[in-house]
């Protein structure tokens, strides 16, 4: 599996088709280019890490690729369509595919947790009350969350408890590409970890495809498929933690070779 | 490579179902389901699965084969299911036929949903018809603390902090004033000049039954200069200002800016409610005088195109119904009623909580307190000069 997923000539071969593709993006604002012709794909069923220093742009791409930032020129293909040139109808198809974790959560402070997770399923699902409290009890149980979360207000919440809540809004609909905008960050050691394992296994069992903002190493090293690292307003390195351990570039040198790496490789074996 | 393809959209041919193929096989009941079992279905096939009852116990069979597309809320609907077949009910359920992956994710559901623990035992109607007013009483006893607070915070001073100087900051009053006084002169002005054309007007028509248009000057020279011209700045600032203030603190109570100023040792009264409080009874004075003015020139004017009294005619008649003490009878009330504009407008601010929802709500009882208390002052003053003949 890591194999294949190294050569990109050899995915394409295997028949992985790419569910985000990004071609020739170029983002800026006034005279500052924050992104240059940058091309990034995303392939079914992979978790990909997207590292890359403070300011270099990372959620400015991930915004872009949401349409909540205009860009400049290039063209982004997001499970197979083109958002730019679909009609109105194609773009709600396509909005009910993806499924969004902002860092701070972004949960409706008004509503409650359950509440929450069931205004994509009220918009776009045409469900019996009783089902959709079941499928919202669900997946407040899918992400680890305690069904007394259930009723409670965004700001009755812990930190951890809102990230998870926030995964449980972004999985409402079942979409097929999920975006993570570091969902570790801010939380402990074994509940950042916990939270690893939690998006692993949605991955394996909902067949998620996950692009995930993170600066976390644990995460790029225990769960990432893939990574890609932004710097220089374009996509650096794309690879397997291996290939970033072999890369010469001096930032992605002494990020997945500095202190606090060598200790998660030691540990990772 | 593992297919993964089994949450994808594409809309599937053939519809969701489920039959119970063999009753009593070798192996037991066997249950095939066939389709797309995504949220679509998901209805049908939930009521379908219950006529199919739930038989006690025995050895129960499902395949999967059929399958052309699942999500969790149809593998919800068939774990419910299976859960009502399977160990509750003493029986046993084994997967056949294939389709793997669906398995996988039936599998993937938990048995069963925790129910959250509800405490909601109902209180006995003599509580609930007497807690609210309750409740009332002691928030109304709580805010006149709270206000009481802040008052005194302000007449102690800026940060009531040792070892720096005073801590007043002149650039956050002036910042202050700008932005509520300067910014508002020509709403004020507009808004005055017209209210005092509408009363000249209404008066002059009145008065001329009685051949005493002349009068009209009387009328609107006091009630402007006592009553209306304090009050209706008071109002529009209440509105204006008011809303602005709690709408400021409450949003950096929403986001712990006010915990973060606390950790500093620094007084949020002191910070952010001070300058501000400074500023509007600098501001709503001064704002007075100017509607005061304003609305004696629409007076003017209406008299002038109405009635036909001339503008020197006008001045010399104002100058003998208006006299000092109607002057200043309304310039009093004017830092009496900013105080309460941003004490109350604080006091919300304040008491933000959590929520987006809250914040709307605390800047509506800003202003509808804040425009009340104004007008329930207004009157007291009223009976006040009154009683000392003012």
């Amino acid at each position: 599996m890591v194999q294949a997923v190294m050569d990109k000539q050899f995915e394409q071969a295997a028949g992985r088709e790419s569910i985000l593709s990004v071609r020739d993006l170029t983002v800026g604002f006034g005279d500052n280019i924050v992104l240059d012709k940058l091309n990034l794909d995303v392939l079914r069923g992979e978790i990909l890490g997207f590292v890359g220093a403070s300011g270099t742009g990372k959620s400015v791409l991930m915004r872009t690729v949401l349409r909540l930032l205009p860009k400049r020129s290039g063209t982004i293909k997001i499970l197979g369509a083109e958002y730019d040139k679909v009609s109105e109808e194609e773009r709600i198809a396509l909005d009910m595919r993806l499924g969004v974790l902002f860092q701070h959560g972004a949960l409706f402070s008004a509503l409650t947790v359950r509440e929450n997770i069931q205004v994509p399923m009220r918009e776009y699902l045409d469900l019996p009350q009783e089902l959709m409290d079941e499928l919202a009890r669900l997946k407040i149980e899918l992400v680890g969350l305690a069904p007394e979360a259930a009723e409670k207000y965004p700001s009755e919440l812990s930190g951890g408890m809102i990230k998870r809540a926030a995964l449980a809004r972004a999985l409402a609909l079942d979409p097929d590409l999920v975006f993570l905008d570091e969902p570790t960050s801010g939380l402990d050691p074994i509940g950042a970890a916990e939270f690893d394992e939690l998006i692993a296994k949605l991955r394996d069992t909902l067949g998620l495809t996950v692009y995930m903002v993170t600066h976390d190493l644990d995460s790029l090293f225990s769960v990432c498929d893939r990574i890609a690292v932004l710097g220089q307003k374009r996509v650096l390195v794309e690879g397997t933690i291996e290939d970033m351990l072999a890369c010469d570039e001096p930032w992605v040198k002494s990020y997945f070779r500095g202190k606090r790496a060598r200790a998660i490789v030691r540990e990772h074996g | 490579m593992k297919d993964q393809d089994h949450v994808t959209r594409k809309p599937s041919q053939k519809a969701a179902d489920v039959v119970l193929a063999e009753a009593d096989g070798e192996t037991g009941r066997r249950y095939v389901f066939s389709g797309d079992w995504r949220h679509q279905s998901a209805e049908a096939m939930s009521d379908k699965l219950k006529r199919l009852g739930k038989p006690a116990g025995g050895r129960n069979e499902f395949d999967f084969s059929g399958i052309t597309g699942m999500d969790t809320a149809g593998a919800w609907i068939i774990r419910r299911f299976m859960n009502g077949l399977g160990s509750e009910n003493g029986g046993e359920v084994r997967f056949a036929g294939g389709g793997e992956r669906y398995v996988e994710l039936v599998r993937a559901l938990p048995k069963e949903l925790r129910q959250p623990e509800r405490s909601k035992r109902k209180d006995p109607l003599f509580q609930r018809l007497f807690a609210p007013i309750g409740e009332v009483t002691v928030s109304i006893w709580t805010d006149t603390v709270a206000a009481m607070y802040i008052l005194g915070s302000a007449v102690r001073g800026a940060q009531m902090k040792l070892g720096r100087h005073a801590g007043v900051s002149p650039a956050a009053i002036v910042h202050q004033i700008d932005r509520m006084g300067v910014m508002a002169t020509p709403i004020i002005t507009l808004m005055s000049f017209l209210i005092g054309a509408i009363i000249a007007q209404q008066g002059a028509f009145q008065l001329r039954s009685f051949g005493a248009e002349i009068f009209v000057v009387d009328l609107v020279g006091i009630l402007q200069l006592r009553e209306i011209g304090v009050l209706l700045t008071a109002i529009m600032i209440a509105g204006r200002s008011g809303s602005a203030i709690t709408a400021e603190i409450g949003s950096m109570k929403m986001r712990e800016e006010v915990d973060a100023l606390k950790v500093m040792g620094l007084s949020p009264v002191g910070v952010l409610v001070f300058p501000r409080l400074v500023a509007l009874t600098i501001v709503l004075p001064l704002l007075t005088i100017i509607a005061n003015f304003a609305a004696l020139a629409g007076a003017a004017l209406v008299a002038w195109s109405y009635s036909g009294i001339t503008i020197p005619t006008f001045l010399a008649r104002l100058q003998e119904a208006v006299d000092f003490s109607s002057v200043a009878a309304g310039m009093i009330k004017a830092p009496f009623m900013a105080l309460i504009i941003g004490v109350v407008a604080a006091v919300e601010g304040l008491k933000v909580g959590g929520s987006a929802e809250s914040l709307g709500r605390r800047v509506t009882s800003s202003v509808v307190k804040s425009i009340f208390v104004v007008i329930l002052i207004d009157g007291l003053f009223a009976m006040f000069y009154a009683a000392i003949d003012f």
